[in-house]
């Protein structure tokens, strides 16, 4: 159990560090907001019933977008072959390597989210329905990410690929997290049904992401 | 003496730590005139109340906000044109200074606007380009810390601050070109200001104030970034030798 919470530190220590990137998720999941209003104009009734939805939208772009860091540089370093040959089962070294990403790129998005929804001009009940939802949809993401990760690992240029492997894949997410945000402030459909399909979503991708995504380093890897 | 001569460190640093001491206390009696001028002397407004307290911080942060980018921009030109050994430094020291003046202009704008406008945010052109000069000051930032060598960091840094110019005049100009919520300039215009004296003249020695609290922390800022780097170059040589 030490070696993964020794890779889980030290994969947070990576990202914190220079070129690590971890910040600049945030920094694009503002961008993508700040993006929205010049293409739908100002109006801020429109604004605040889509907010939910450009939230999401932002939150799964800047997801996938760190995504190309997950084995990438582990592998240009050789700690990949590393861990492949370690005694640690792959599915849990993927696992914790999840969790580490998360907590550095996922985790940061959830916390700003709220401050976004302000330029939005969200009611408070949606800025925390949309809150809760991202802080269980995006673990699902990093999950399902991991899969698209794993198999564009060898590739120089992955990273738009996993955009397309990847964006099918996390549309069942997408839906439920948005019409969960969307059902806590519009009356017929109560918040906790497809918050519960949500939740369950992301309990089901951190079982399958990582099986799937180390099923791919093996074979991968040659 | 020439803008040449102190580009010497060490003779830089010799002059920073001569006067650093008196700027931060220059500066610090200049807060506490200011925010005793703001608390007891100025009036409130008779519309806004005690809110209007907030524009004695928000607009020192946004003027500041441009300026200290306007001293980025000028430290990009030493570094491209001139290759002042200095400018790169400056110009790496001012960006999170700024972004912090500009992220506390926002934030007071925000809370300002809540009881004024009735709303944290609108997307009028004067807070979107504000907001936008804060996404590129993260983006400079990103960008020099991500390049690793610090001389190429800085060339790098540089063409992009200098691209980024085009936003200041929008910024200035937009509550005149557009018809905006925020509103116009009301202290630097043509044919006088139209803020009371009983409140300009706060709002200047808060400027003031600000002013010396930015060259403070961009001095020391510059001073602790030299020093960063001698220790970076002597780690290097300690290197080499090693080998």
């Amino acid at each position: 159990m030490s070696a993964l919470s020794a890779l889980f530190f030290r994969e947070l220590k990576l990202a914190a560090r220079i070129g690590g990137g971890a910040p600049m998720g945030s920094l694009f999941f503002l961008i993508v907001v700040t993006v929205v209003p010049f293409g739908v104009g100002p109006d801020m009734r429109l604004l605040a019933r889509i907010g939910p939805a450009i939230l999401w939208i932002g939150a799964l772009l800047a997801t996938l977008l760190s995504l190309d860091r997950l084995f990438q540089a582990d592998r240009d370093d050789g700690s990949l072959d590393l861990v492949l040959a370690g005694e640690s089962p792959l599915e849990l070294v993927v696992l914790v390597k999840c969790l580490a990403h998360w907590t550095a790129t996922g985790l940061p998005l959830v916390v700003v989210s709220p401050f976004l929804a302000l330029f939005l001009a969200m009611e408070p009940v949606a800025i925390a329905a949309t809150t809760a939802t991202l802080a269980v949809g995006t673990p699902a993401l990093t999950f399902t990410g991991a899969i698209g990760a794993a198999l564009t690992v060898s590739l120089r240029r992955g990273g738009l690929l996993i955009a397309i492997l990847v964006l099918p894949l996390t549309l069942p997410v997408m839906i439920f997290g948005v019409s969960a945000a969307v059902a806590a402030v519009s009356e017929p459909v109560p918040f906790r049904t497809p918050f519960a399909i949500l939740s369950g979503l992301a309990l089901f991708a951190a079982v399958l992401g990582p099986v799937a995504a180390a099923a791919a380093l093996r074979h991968g890897g040659e | 003496m020439r803008l040449i001569d102190y580009a010497n460190p060490t003779r830089f640093l010799g002059l920073v730590g001569v006067s650093l001491k008196w700027i931060a206390a220059a500066t610090a009696i200049a807060f506490a005139v200011g925010l005793w001028l703001v608390f007891m002397v100025a009036p409130a407004d008779y519309q806004q109340g005690e809110t209007v307290k907030i524009m004695y911080i928000h607009v020192p942060c946004a003027w500041l906000s441009m300026f200290c980018y306007v001293t980025m921009a000028g430290s990009a030109l030493g570094t491209l044109v001139w290759r002042h050994p200095l400018a790169d430094v400056s110009a790496k020291c001012a960006a999170p200074i700024g972004a912090a003046f500009t992220f506390l202009a926002l934030v007071t704008g925000s809370l300002w606007g809540k009881p004024m406008w009735g709303t944290w945010w609108v997307w009028d052109a004067r807070l979107t380009s504000v907001l936008v000069l804060f996404i590129m000051y993260l983006g400079l930032i990103a960008l020099t810390e991500t390049i690793e060598d610090p001389i190429r960091a800085a060339r790098a840094g540089a063409v992009l601050t200098l691209v980024g110019v085009v936003n200041i005049p929008i910024i200035k100009f937009s509550v005149d070109w557009w018809n905006t919520l925020h509103q116009p300039s009301s202290v630097f215009r043509m044919g006088g200001s139209t803020v009371d004296a009983s409140m300009l003249v706060p709002l200047l020695v808060m400027a003031g104030a600000f002013t010396g609290l930015f060259v403070t922390l961009h001095l020391a800022a510059m001073r602790n970034e030299i020093l960063r780097r001698r220790i970076r170059a002597m780690r290097l040589v300690e290197a080499s030798r090693a080998e």
